[in-house]
């Protein structure tokens, strides 16, 4: 793990590792993990609904493990391998959750869509989508304000019958 | 092939779950600078003075404007609905201009800095100092001040909708039933929060908007800068969500714009989930009080309805609440009023189900209670006071309530049920059915409605129309009609909306926009088409030469006539013979008048199965059955979900959503989303969604109703009389908090 030179003020390099590769960003310390995405790498596909923690619009992955972008301060971020919902896909060829949620008309305006993904895919790998009532209780960190939620039930459940359980 | 009522997925949908979908502040453009709002942090007063001195001092400030750094804008805002087509501010007033602040969190100085966190500290940095005046926030604060309103909805309704004598009626009925709700103010939250990217160039704006309208944007903003139309231009490829908090335009556009001027360089603005509680209005904190006067075979004779809300000192703004109450069953004495109080808030606005999703609710639950009184079976009541006819005498443009009425209940099981209340119980749950009407106004306010067709010699064609995508589906149903319309295979379709250069239809708002947008779109690929038509049989190259047009069919883009047989024309032969490298075509579409001798209501049924356990006054929503026949369904998976989400905003409202203002401080309780309740995955159940076909001749060429608003009405009402059902108590306030459920103390709950 990198430690990053603590600066009072000003920006400064931070390395970040994200969707497998390696970016070097002049950031100021107090910036989230999200607006370094959506502001300094353009990767826009986490979204900023509530910034506060309370929405899951931002869920990525750091490590392994859903976390929100928003409640993430960038600089501990760095030594760790983040994925975003840009990272998900295999070139062309969509991850099977996404492609369920397109199956299922999960989303309606799109923007929470990103993060009910990156969750959803998680949820398979916990174990916690075993049943309809552990994926309404696992899913609940991410709000869909067009309340697509059944929709989004029959998605992970497509994904889970077909691939035993592993995401 | 016909796509139109296929269930195609949505086109936009492998952007969406990619990621690649852009919304507005997800534009970045070379030399985009950061802007902060400051709100005022009293309700009502003036602001004395404001010390800038360390915010423009702050790493990274490159300007902090208040109202004296501010132009002052070129018209004062006249609020009209955006469905009108025309300039649509979402209030009468323009903040910045002088002292007075009127609201909480009323713009009083921007922040524009090199980043967002310079932006956004600096912004807290801003020094304000208030003369704080006593605020007026709530109904119990100026219920003395009430007044009744003259018109509503910037002048286009009347306020007051009255026939016969229904005091008169109410006095001889054989059977009353009163009844008084309280409702709580509602907010929005779509999850994208208002974002604007402003730019300008050589004195021309573009601006890069979440809104529901980017015509209705351009023109507000040209209006307010004093600029032709022609030099605003507004782009909206995607945005997180709407519900009316988009549909007008508020003033944080057009601060960013003059602030970019300001600057000279971009401007990004995402407002916070905080700000967004007072910036994009608000379902307006509300009471109605409904009397119904039947005879005993509970045949309506008189309704009385009326609504109390709060509004701002700019507007006589309400939610039409009458607008079905007034229509839905015959009665011949009818009397619906809205009074208001002016307070210390921002004008309120359409908000999903505007004005009927609350008058349904009042009048629905009423109804329910008519029904115990006579001992009659909720249903039957519905079906005795249905009416083919509005009370003009005009015939509904389409109707279906009693077939959805029936559909729904036997989709759901109605006929089951126990007719007394507190019947059933599942462990420590008591178990309640209920049903609800549903109907939705459709208001033909808006002008023409226009796209464009354009087809290019290698057969791919592209429809053209300025609407805007927020989770409708629109940019999906409109490649559908645009196919069939011209007469080609989905795949060689692109629709493309969400620029205000583009052809104009209006705004997106109280479920018009299927029905605009299909027409318009309908109407250009068909006249496209007609031209081609015509070019193929006056074509002597053409094996269609001299055939009848009317009689020409295209398909897949090949033209074929059934009485010459075998002889085949396709849209690439035929522009490549004719040395044309493309064709277009525009469409218009122009709405019914608005005194259209026609009934209008798109109607539908509601039903719903709830858990309450009266100890803890908890709620849970078991099952939700909806019956709708909003006219042609242009793509019924698309559909099917508006619907669901709009049943769900129901159960929402009736359990979750509501806000207050502390009196003390004018100010909104909840201003997050962790206090302001909205439905998480837990609170969901399945939903259960039904269609009855209509056919609706008046509505447009292909004769949608529209689904945005449907889904929502009546939810709630049959969720309170489920909970009746369940419990034996009517809930006369929402959301239908725990503490209001719950049995009193002293009830035996076994």
């Amino acid at each position: 793990m990198t430690l990053v030179e603590p600066q009072r003020t000003g920006e400064g390099p931070v390395p970040l590792e994200v969707n497998g590769r390696r970016h070097v960003v002049e950031l100021e310390p107090r910036v989230s993990l999200l607006d370094a995405l959506r502001e300094h790498l353009d990767l826009t596909g986490t979204k900023k609904g509530c910034d506060q923690g309370t929405c899951g619009a931002c869920t990525v992955w750091v490590d392994g493990r859903r976390v929100l972008a928003c409640l993430t301060l960038a600089v501990a971020a760095t030594g760790h391998e983040v994925v975003t919902i840009e990272g998900l896909a295999d070139g062309d060829e969509l991850h099977p959750m996404q492609r369920a949620f397109v199956e299922h008309d999960a989303f309606q305006c799109g923007y929470c869509t990103s993060g009910q993904i990156m969750s959803a895919v998680k949820l398979i790998e916990e174990g916690n989508a075993g049943t309809d009532e552990d994926i309404r209780e696992f899913m609940s960190g991410n709000i869909c304000r067009c309340a697509a939620y059944p929709n989004i039930r029959a998605a992970i459940r497509q994904v889970r019958d077909r691939s035993g359980g592993q995401a | 092939m016909t796509v139109v009522g296929t269930p195609l997925r949505r086109v936009d949908g492998p952007a969406k779950v990619s990621g690649r979908a852009r919304y507005s502040a997800e534009v970045t453009l070379p030399g985009t600078t950061h802007l902060a709002v400051v709100g005022a942090t009293i309700a009502s007063g003036r602001v004395v003075a404001i010390d800038a001195a360390a915010a423009r001092a702050a790493a990274g400030v490159l300007a902090v404007l208040t109202r004296e750094d501010l132009p002052k804008v070129a018209a004062e805002p006249r609020l009209l609905p955006s469905l009108a087509g025309g300039p649509a501010p979402g209030e009468s007033f323009f903040p910045m201009q002088d002292d007075v602040v009127h609201y909480a969190g009323q713009p009083v100085a921007l922040v524009v800095a090199e980043r967002h966190e310079q932006a956004q500290h600096a912004a807290t940095l801003v020094a304000v100092t208030y003369e704080a005046l006593p605020s007026l926030t709530t109904i119990d604060q100026g219920r003395d001040q009430a007044y009744e309103a003259e018109r509503l909805f910037g002048g286009l309704m009347p306020a007051r909708t009255e026939r016969g004598d229904a005091g008169a009626a109410l006095d001889r009925a054989d059977v009353r039933v009163e009844a008084a709700y309280r409702f709580a103010a509602n907010h929005h939250n779509p999850l994208e929060a208002p974002s604007t990217v402003a730019a300008w160039d050589d004195g021309r704006l573009t601006v890069y908007e979440s809104t529901q309208g980017v015509r209705a944007t351009q023109q507000t903003v040209a209006q307010l800068l004093g600029l032709p139309i022609s030099h605003v231009r507004v782009v909206t490829r995607f945005v997180g969500g709407g519900f009316g908090a988009k549909a007008m335009v508020w003033p944080a556009v057009t601060l960013a714009a003059l602030a970019a001027r300001h600057v000279g360089r971009p401007v990004k603005l995402m407002l916070t989930r905080p700000q967004m509680f007072g910036s994009n209005g608000h379902r307006e904190e509300q009471e109605q009080h409904i009397t119904l006067g039947a005879s005993r075979d509970g045949r309506l004779t008189a309704i009385r309805h009326e609504k109390l809300s709060i509004t701002s000192p700019f507007d006589d703004w309400a939610e039409p609440a009458t607008g079905v109450s007034s229509q839905l069953y015959g009665c011949e004495n009818y009397l619906g009023v809205h009074r208001l109080i002016k307070g210390n808030t921002m004008t309120p606005t359409f908000t999903r189900g505007p004005g009927e999703a609350l008058g349904v609710f009042t009048l629905e639950t009423a109804m329910d209670e008519l029904a115990y009184r006579l001992s009659m079976d909720p249903l039957e009541l519905r079906v005795r006071n249905h009416t083919p006819v509005d009370p003009a005498g005009h015939p509904w443009s389409s109707d279906g309530l009693l077939e959805c009425l029936r559909l729904g209940a036997e989709r759901f099981g109605w006929a089951d049920r126990p007719a007394a209340p507190r019947a059933t119980r599942d462990g420590d749950w008591l178990i309640g059915t209920g049903l609800a009407a549903a109907a939705y106004p459709i208001a033909f306010f808006m002008p023409p409605q226009r796209a464009r067709a354009r087809i290019f010699a290698d057969g791919s064609a592209v429809v053209q129309t300025s609407t805007q995508e927020f989770g409708t589906g629109a940019l999906t149903m409109a490649t559908q009609v645009g196919a069939d319309a011209l007469g080609v295979a989905l795949a060689d379709l692109t629709f493309e909306a969400g620029d205000s250069d583009l052809p104009n239809s209006t705004a997106a708002v109280g479920s018009a926009g299927a029905g605009m947008v299909s027409s318009a779109v309908h109407a250009a690929g068909t006249a496209l088409r007609d031209q081609l038509v015509a070019l193929a049989t006056g074509d002597a190259g053409s094996p269609l030469h001299g055939v009848d047009p009317a009689a020409v069919t295209v398909t897949d883009g090949r033209l074929t006539a059934p009485g010459r047989p075998g002889a085949v024309d396709t849209y690439r032969e035929l522009l490549a013979r004719n040395h044309l490298s493309d064709a277009e075509a525009t469409g218009g579409w122009r709405p019914p008048p608005l005194d259209t001798p026609h009934g209008l209501l798109t109607f539908g049924a509601q039903f719903a199965e709830v858990a309450v356990d009266p100890e803890l006054g908890l709620v849970r929503v078991r099952r939700l059955h909806g019956a709708f026949a909003p006219g042609r369904v242009l793509n019924p998976l698309l559909a099917r979900s508006q619907l669901m989400g709009g049943m769900l905003w129901g159960m929402s409202q009736a359990l979750l959503e509501g806000n207050r203002t502390d009196p003390r401080y004018g100010r909104w309780g909840a201003t997050n989303l962790a206090e302001y309740l909205v439905p998480v995955n837990a609170d969901a159940p399945d939903v259960v969604v039904d269609f009855v076909d209509v056919r609706d001749e008046l509505v447009g060429p292909l004769g949608a109703k529209g689904v945005g608003e449907i889904g929502q009405v009546g939810a709630a009402a049959a969720i309170a009389n489920a909970v009746f059902h369940a419990t034996g108590r009517r809930i006369r306030a929402l959301p239908m908090a725990p503490e209001l459920v719950m049995d009193p103390a002293g009830t035996d709950a076994r």
